[in-house]
């Protein structure tokens, strides 16, 4: 994409909560920060809002970039621009970085008030609710009373089927994007190996490592290799990689030898230097504990009844950390439920990661889609329209 | 530019279109604020005419992603589906139509559709080509095998494999316990009335489960 389609440069700020929040789990914060950006303009009546959802590792810098000099712009940059499918020529979109984050929201990381230290293993357990709350507050913040559309993979698309059902009158529609409704006990394992590679990693220091000015980096490091052969397709890393070595022959040892190793280590490298080890506890816990059924007697159609939000489902083909069949469990319910939704199975070779990447057809269902919400509450005037 | 000339709708896909005649003959059938399921949607033409002219509500199912895009596009529900596997998505009794549209010469498993349409649905609305039509015997009895508008491929590229006449559809719709509740054939878009076996090449058909038939 040329620049023209580029939001630009950006610059995030800094929404502060300063009155006591009470959260799922029953813990209280006497304050919190939210950290966001935006990009298009907000229309008189507020209704060209999109807020996108981040997943596991996110953040808030969803598209442009911070100084012209940035390697990489946000994390979903194809997809969000003037003229991109998530058109800022039309909508208002928000990115946020979530409540326990490590990119500027209030997180473990965080200097907890009554101690002046960083909240580490203080810091409370969230679950996909206590996001979908604040981020609520955001929005009455930024006088948005109702998004035209809440966006997410992933976690992502955890938290914009939970806006359906605690606050239906505020989101006209919801894309739920590689997700599902719940988590299974592979998941759930794949998270808790992860977890335990941080926690006994002896710079952990059960959560107060800030305290010790060290980084749990092994663990974190070993929790993002196994995260990321998770998020791609054998297909897909047997083409980027295959067998290739990186000297050409084998050299009977344990150090790098295999490109695909070499891209591992680069990445659990990368995410080790960037990433708070507490904040990837706290979101895949969330993940693991999101069951929007639960309440409703473990019926999910029962609990898509009270939503009064439009549904676009989308999985990929070669996705198995979240495969088609769990997003056509949430497209059921959604049935069951009489519900408007509709179903988009897409072909990709990326697997989970799919939903970050350009596939031609999954860019042209995401303009189609939100072609039509534009129109519906930002509609063109008469001149502009070709 | 050519906004001058053009100015109607920021949507470039506009729903008031003119319907192709066998849809618009299945439109006919439709009541007015029913729920309908459209298997093999395509675009969502149908749907979407139903939508804006008679308030109908209802999902599309299609396979191919082209087809799915276009119906998003203009604002049709639609589940990206092989019918092959059956409707299991969709409960007992949730639609009042069920329609399948120059689509059941191409499937597998035509008897397995037929009764998902009659379990899901109140009413089955299929429509296929008549491989009874005169223009069709005609081409075989010259040794060919039949190409025409209704049939456009030839023998080794086509995607059907289950051709049927008029009276064959009758017969296996009795076999698996249906009613024949209405039809219509048509030839060039005309209804045909006389000998319709012989001189339609499309056929719509309305059928409804047995009542006696549900109870075996």
């Amino acid at each position: 994409m040329s620049d023209r389609h580029s939001v630009g440069i950006v610059t995030p700020q800094t929404a502060v909560f300063d009155a006591p929040i009470q959260l799922a789990s029953g813990a209280t914060l006497p304050r919190f920060e939210l950290v966001y950006e935006t990009y298009g303009t907000l229309n008189a009546d507020a209704s060209n809002a999109i807020l996108i959802c981040h997943a596991l590792s996110g953040h808030h810098h969803v598209a442009g970039r911070h100084h012209p000099d940035d390697k990489a712009p946000g994390w979903w940059d194809t997809m969000i621009g003037p003229g991109k499918p998530i058109d800022t020529d039309r909508f208002f979109v928000i990115g946020v970085n979530n409540l326990g984050g490590c990119h500027g929201s209030t997180g473990p990381s965080s200097i907890d008030p009554e101690t002046g230290e960083p909240y580490g293993s203080r810091f409370p357990v969230l679950l996909v609710a206590d996001w979908v709350k604040t981020q609520a507050m955001l929005a009455d913040r930024l006088g948005i009373r109702q998004f035209a559309a809440i966006i997410g993979g992933s976690l992502g698309g955890m938290q914009a089927l939970r806006w359906t059902i605690t606050y239906p009158e505020r989101i006209r529609h919801a894309l739920v994007i590689a997700s599902a409704p719940k988590l299974t006990a592979q998941n759930i394992a794949f998270n808790d190996v992860a977890r335990q590679a941080i926690i006994t990693d002896p710079d952990f220091h059960g959560g107060d490592f800030y305290r010790y000015n060290t980084v749990p980096r092994r663990g974190l490091r070993l929790a993002r290799m196994l995260g990321h052969i998770t998020y791609l397709s054998d297909d897909g890393m047997g083409e980027k990689f295959g067998r290739m070595l990186r000297s050409g022959e084998y050299k009977f040892g344990y150090d790098v030898e295999f490109e695909i190793e070499s891209y591992l280590r680069y990445q659990g490298d990368k995410f080790s230097d960037a990433f708070d080890a507490n904040t990837y506890l706290l979101m895949t816990k969330a993940l693991d504990y999101f069951d929007p059924a639960r309440h409703y007697g473990g019926d999910l159609a029962e609990a898509m009844r009270q939503a009064q939000a439009k549904f676009l489902v989308v999985s990929f083909t070669t996705d198995w950390r979240f495969a088609p069949d769990r997003s056509r469990e949430i497209v059921k319910a959604l049935l069951d439920a009489k519900k408007d939704v509709s179903y988009a199975e897409i072909e990709s070779a990326h697997g989970h990661d799919a939903f970050l990447m350009e596939d031609a057809p999954y860019q042209a269902l995401m303009r189609g889609y939100l072609l039509r919400i534009a129109d519906e509450v930002n509609p063109l005037p008469l001149e502009a329209r070709a | 530019m050519s906004k001058a000339i053009k100015p109607a709708k920021a949507n470039p896909v506009a729903n008031n279109f003119e319907l192709r005649p066998d849809l618009n003959q299945i439109s006919h059938w439709i009541a007015r604020g029913s729920r309908v399921l459209d298997l093999g949607c395509g675009d969502g033409a149908l749907l979407s005419w139903l939508a804006d002219n008679k308030d109908v509500r209802g999902y599309g199912v299609e396979i191919d992603v082209d087809g799915v895009v276009a119906c998003i596009s203009r604002g049709v529900n639609v589940i990206q589906s092989n019918l092959e596997v059956g409707l299991a998505q969709f409960e007992d009794d949730s639609f009042d139509y069920v329609v399948l549209s120059l689509t059941i010469q191409a499937m597998h498993n035509i008897e397995g559709i037929l009764r998902e349409m009659a379990r899901v649905g109140r009413t089955g609305i299929v429509t296929f080509p008549n491989f009874g039509y005169w223009e069709n015997r005609w081409q075989i009895l010259k040794g060919r095998m039949p190409v025409s508008e209704t049939i456009p491929y030839d023998w080794y590229n086509t995607p059907n494999i289950h051709f049927c006449t008029v009276n064959d559809f009758d017969q296996l719709l009795v076999k698996i316990g249906m009613k024949n509740t209405g039809r219509v054939v048509l030839a060039n878009g005309k209804r045909v009335e006389f000998m319709p076996n012989l001189f339609g090449n499309l056929a719509l058909v309305r059928f409804e489960q047995q009542r006696d038939a549900l109870k075996d």
